[in-house]
């Protein structure tokens, strides 16, 4: 709508930031923001790529459905079940719409993407990989998107392969037509890193994955949350991601397939309502996306995910987006001035909220204890990415982490903390 | 705000450890890491005919508290027994840190005392090494 006044794209992106993008009006929306953790200490949370806080209307959400239609889904034939069914569901439908998946029925409830890929790993895996076959990972995967796979090709005999990162924190690129072979039979990568930030460029490898016959899977845990995510245009096969990192709370995640990928797969787990009949002698299944989804599912929290979709929707992940690589821009500018400290990664326009850094003299855990003194919540160690670390040669990096809530102020004073902290130090 | 965890004995010994470097060869020789930040901390130690601590080193790499802890372990059980080694109570060295320590904080000072323990444990005892060499000898 502000397209033909012809501004340069950074200043227009600054300049509608500061003007459309009311932080304290979102601040409001968050209770743990209005806290003190120690008497006359405001919090400063800089941690929620660890995990998110939730606005007021998420957990209002869940008590909600507590206090008033508390019922099963899927089973009862009362108003209370009815209504939680349709909460349930209408939530599927609206993720759906979220990360612009075709059908509704290709969301799958789990806890998390951690879950979403065990998922994968045993139902496709167990089902499609044989002797011999390539799994292609990349080294900056976290923790979730390695050990299942390793679990998998120890069982099948098969390979795991990793794309290496340039020093930058980028994707090696160049080594994809190497690794890339007729062996592969699936590339699962992140869409964003959880410690340098790096925006992987995910339509190009998912094209390059096809394009040798091989299925994609996506970890966009640390992408849903911050930026507008569209399966079909990725093309990707599978993708899974966390509630609790996007406002929404723990105990969820999804699990998107393209659904004939889905109906061909064998269930995770067996149970209640992910059957169709049940004899003695074997049971059919039901259809999707309730095949996976055995036993009573997290109800509140898919109601509570389905009101952070709204939420997020509402203010616009674009609009998200901009408030954040605005705040990336201020931090990396800001933390540069810091001697001794080093950011990894790429430059603040490839880069998610996320500054995982070093400081001379001081170590990770020293840091975020002596930032805790002053309110400011980071995470200090390997964040879940222990290959990661050994090959840049860090036991830890301390990693502040911004969201749609994150000011200048706060920078500010993560800034003057670390000033403080090495002062303590003697540096 | 109170910072009385990095007082100054905490941040002397971080600046300048005590006992720091590796004994080779040793008499028990133990390593870990604590997987939650990835200090590692290894601790060497030799023991006299008596079966005391006569030489102790440690090397390692970890946060302020981990590495204070591994100065002031190794500095209080020199000339002890290796029984005394081996039941060597946490609280005592808590108590030389002398600083308070949140839970998470507990692990980085406990871990040189982990590193201790599994070295002195697993070490054979020293009299049925004896018993075995004379036998060997016989």
């Amino acid at each position: 709508m502000y397209g033909f006044f012809l501004v340069p794209a950074d200043f227009f992106g600054i300049f509608w930031v500061m003007t459309m993008f009311d932080v304290d009006k979102i601040r409001a929306d968050f209770p743990v923001l209005q806290e003190e953790v120690y008497p006359g200490v405001p919090l400063v949370y800089l941690d929620s790529a660890a995990s998110s806080q939730k606005p007021l209307v998420v957990i209002e959400a869940m008590n909600e459905y507590y206090r008033r239609y508390n019922a099963n889904v899927h089973r009862g034939i009362h108003r209370l079940s009815e209504e939680a069914t349709n909460a349930y569901e209408g939530a599927r439908e609206r993720i759906a719409r979220f990360i612009n998946a075709a059908e509704s029925c290709e969301i799958i409830y789990v806890r998390n993407a951690t879950e979403g890929f065990n998922l994968v790993a045993y139902s496709w895996g167990r089902a499609n990989i044989k002797p011999g076959d390539e799994i292609l990972l990349t080294e900056m995967e976290h923790h979730a998107n390695i050990v299942p796979w390793q679990l998998l090709v120890q069982e099948k005999g098969a390979v795991l392969r990793y794309v290496p990162f340039n020093e930058d924190g980028t994707l090696d690129l160049s080594s994809l037509s190497e690794l890339l072979t007729e062996r592969t039979r699936l590339f699962s990568f992140t869409a964003v890193s959880n410690v340098f930030g790096t925006i992987n460029p995910v339509k190009q490898l998912v094209d390059a994955a096809h394009a040798v016959g091989a299925l994609v899977m996506v970890d966009a845990a640390q992408a849903v949350p911050h930026m507008a995510v569209d399966v079909q245009a990725w093309d990707c096969d599978f993708m899974a991601f966390s509630s609790h990192k996007m406002c929404g709370p723990t105990g969820i995640g999804v699990l998107y397939g393209k659904r004939e990928l889905l109906e061909a797969m064998p269930p995770f787990m067996g149970g209640g309502d992910m059957i169709r009949r049940v004899r003695l002698d074997g049971s059919t299944w039901n259809d999707l996306p309730w095949k996976f989804e055995a036993g009573t599912p997290s109800i509140a929290e898919a109601i509570g995910l389905g009101t952070a979709v709204d939420y997020l929707t509402n203010l616009g992940m674009d609009n998200i987006h901009a408030h954040e690589q605005f705040i990336t821009n201020y931090a990396l500018e800001a933390l540069s001035e810091v001697p001794g400290l080093k950011v990894y990664g790429p430059p603040a326009n490839q880069k998610a909220g996320v500054a995982a850094f070093t400081l001379k003299g001081l170590h990770p855990h020293d840091i975020s204890e002596l930032l805790d003194k002053d309110g400011i919540a980071i995470r200090a160690g390997h964040h879940c990415a222990m290959p990661l670390h050994h090959k840049l040669g860090l036991a830890a990096t301390a990693r502040a982490s911004f969201y749609l809530h994150t000011t200048t102020q706060e920078i500010d004073k993560l800034v003057i903390s670390l000033h403080r902290a090495r002062k303590i130090f003697r540096l | 705000m109170d910072e009385s965890i990095y007082r100054e004995q905490i941040i002397d010994l971080y600046e300048h450890p005590l006992n720091y470097g590796k004994l080779e060869p040793a008499d028990f020789s133990y390593e870990e890491d604590n997987p939650l930040c990835g200090d590692v901390v290894r601790i060497d130690v030799r023991l006299d005919e008596n079966n005391r601590v006569a030489e102790v080193a440690w090397s390692g790499d970890g946060c302020a508290i981990s590495q204070a802890s591994a100065s002031l372990l190794t500095e209080e059980i020199k000339g002890m027994t290796l029984d005394e080694v081996r039941a060597f109570p946490k609280e005592r060295l808590l108590e030389l840190i002398g600083v308070p320590l949140s839970m998470a904080r507990v692990k980085c000072a406990l871990l040189s005392l982990k590193v201790l323990k599994a070295g002195a444990y697993g070490m054979p005892d020293p009299e049925i090494l004896r018993k075995q060499t004379n036998q060997t000898e016989e």
